[in-house]
């Protein structure tokens, strides 16, 4: 029998390693898995090295973290959103690298890594600071940039619904970078508001199959960064 | 006393589009049908604009297809959400996808059109709109690379000079480039400016606008053909 629930986003983060590299799901506030980041600040692994779109906003979820001390990297192609303090005043302050990726050659990348390709030519960022340094190739006459495929050690995203065997639907927006992050990471942790048996899912409608998942937690009323942040919230 | 021309800008401001009447002749320019991503901003507007009788259908790079109105505020969902992380609604007929699947989109030329924001736009069609390279800036580019990298036609939106009344239309960006040779049409509150072969060339000009005004505010000749723009 597979099942893959774990009983606490405690329990399911507990092997996260000093000096990993952890992807974190969501777009601005839309996806973040804040209890998985609540709980992996809690547990303590530091010299972390996050990738993920954003870097949150507030004191609470990827801010909280950064603001912890725990990460040593962030790879993000927006880390200024409009409400995000720490994260300018570590970089600022040279405390936390930043490798500035655009969205898509992210999201690729990570397509990339857990696709077992290890490397693609993308048009995008030809010809512009964030080109300069890498390979280069000219197809059909325009030139290319040679961008690395990405993996990591861990996985954090958030679901709507999970089944036992890791079988993940998403909630509208807040899909966005999971369905690939779960596939390019070692093991991958899912946070989902509904966790069912195997079965009561519909095959057809799954979106990122449990083959990609390890752990699966059940958080039902998952907490949003606009209202902790609206309630004055910070983490720990 | 006669009512300015819907669009145009108030009397005793400098002759001219509005931000609103940028956004409303940018509108008139797409055609029914399209599959459209709205940069983050000004270029937001131009879905107020839309003539009667098209349907467009937005895309948000976020992953989602078929994106309507903001919601009142205090509603709506905070999981459904544009780019610039604001609530949105959806449109019957949409549909959620992954980042890898917004970006194929964006990348493998499914998009009709781009319209977006512009710190500077070269006579070549270089565009630089995401950073000013400035020391203590935080860098941040999100997906503009992609969509100019990608998308078929890019339409830029802006004021034709900045608040120091320095140029935007520029022989040669000195911004960080967000890539090259990118631009199709620039759409400023002066006139509308086609990114040719031969460099800037002018499609047509603001009410109330002459062309050594406009050529005298931009940093390369701008061409026109005298027999189609007999008022210009």
């Amino acid at each position: 029998m597979i099942d893959k629930r774990f009983a606490s986003a405690r329990e399911a983060v507990a092997d996260v390693h000093d000096g990993a590299t952890v992807m974190i799901g969501g777009f601005g506030e839309a996806g973040s898995p804040i209890e998985l980041i609540h709980a992996l600040i809690d547990q303590g692994a530091s010299s972390l090295t996050v990738v993920s779109n954003n870097t949150g906003t507030g004191l609470v979820g990827l801010a909280a973290l950064l603001r912890a001390g725990r990460v040593r990297k962030v790879v993000c192609s927006f880390p200024k959103t409009a409400g995000s303090t720490v994260f300018p005043d570590l970089y600022r302050a040279g405390k936390v690298e930043l490798e500035l990726v655009p969205q898509g050659t992210l999201a690729e990348r990570i397509r990339a890594g857990g696709a077992g390709i290890a490397a693609f030519y993308t048009p995008t960022a030809a010809g512009t600071p964030l080109g300069e340094g890498k390979e280069l190739r000219t197809f059909d006459g325009r030139e290319h940039v040679l961008e690395h495929g990405l993996r990591a050690d861990f996985t954090l995203i958030k679901g709507r619904a999970a089944d036992a065997h890791g079988n993940v639907l998403y909630h509208r927006t807040a899909r966005n970078f999971a369905p690939m992050m779960a596939t390019a990471s070692s093991c991958t942790i899912v946070q989902a508001a509904d966790v069912v048996e195997a079965g009561t899912l519909e095959p057809e409608a799954i979106v990122t199959p449990g083959i990609f998942v390890d752990r699966v937690v059940h958080v039902p009323e998952p907490a949003l960064e606009s209202a902790l942040n609206e309630a004055g919230a910070s983490y720990p | 006393m006669t009512a300015a021309p819907k669009g145009t800008a108030a009397p005793g401001a400098a002759s001219g589009w509005t931000r609103e009447g940028i956004a409303e002749r940018v509108a008139q320019d797409i055609p029914n049908g399209s599959y459209v991503n709205l940069g983050i901003g000004i270029p937001e507007l131009v879905a107020r604009y839309v003539p009667e009788g098209r349907t467009l259908v937005y895309h948000t790079e976020n992953g989602l297809l078929g994106m309507g109105p903001s919601p009142a505020a205090g509603q709506g969902d905070p999981e459904l959400i544009n780019a610039g992380k604001r609530r949105v609604t959806m449109m019957p007929g949409a549909a959620f996808f992954d980042q890898a699947t917004s970006f194929a989109m964006i990348r493998g030329g499914h998009l009709d059109l781009s319209v977006l924001g512009a710190l500077q736009v070269a006579a070549n069609g270089d565009l630089a709109n995401w950073s000013t390279g400035a020391d203590d800036a935080i860098p941040a580019v999100g997906g503009a690379m992609d969509l100019v990298a990608g998308v078929k036609r890019v339409f830029v939106m802006t004021t034709h000079v900045t608040k120091e009344g320095e140029p935007k239309l520029v022989a040669c960006c000195t911004y960080p480039l967000t890539g090259r040779g990118v631009v199709t049409r620039v759409y400023s509150d002066l006139a509308v400016i086609d990114v040719t072969p031969e460099g800037f060339r002018l499609v047509e000009l603001a009410p109330g606008v002459g062309f050594d005004f406009v050529q005298e505010r931009t940093g390369a000749p701008i061409l026109r053909d005298l027999s189609r723009q007999p008022g210009a």
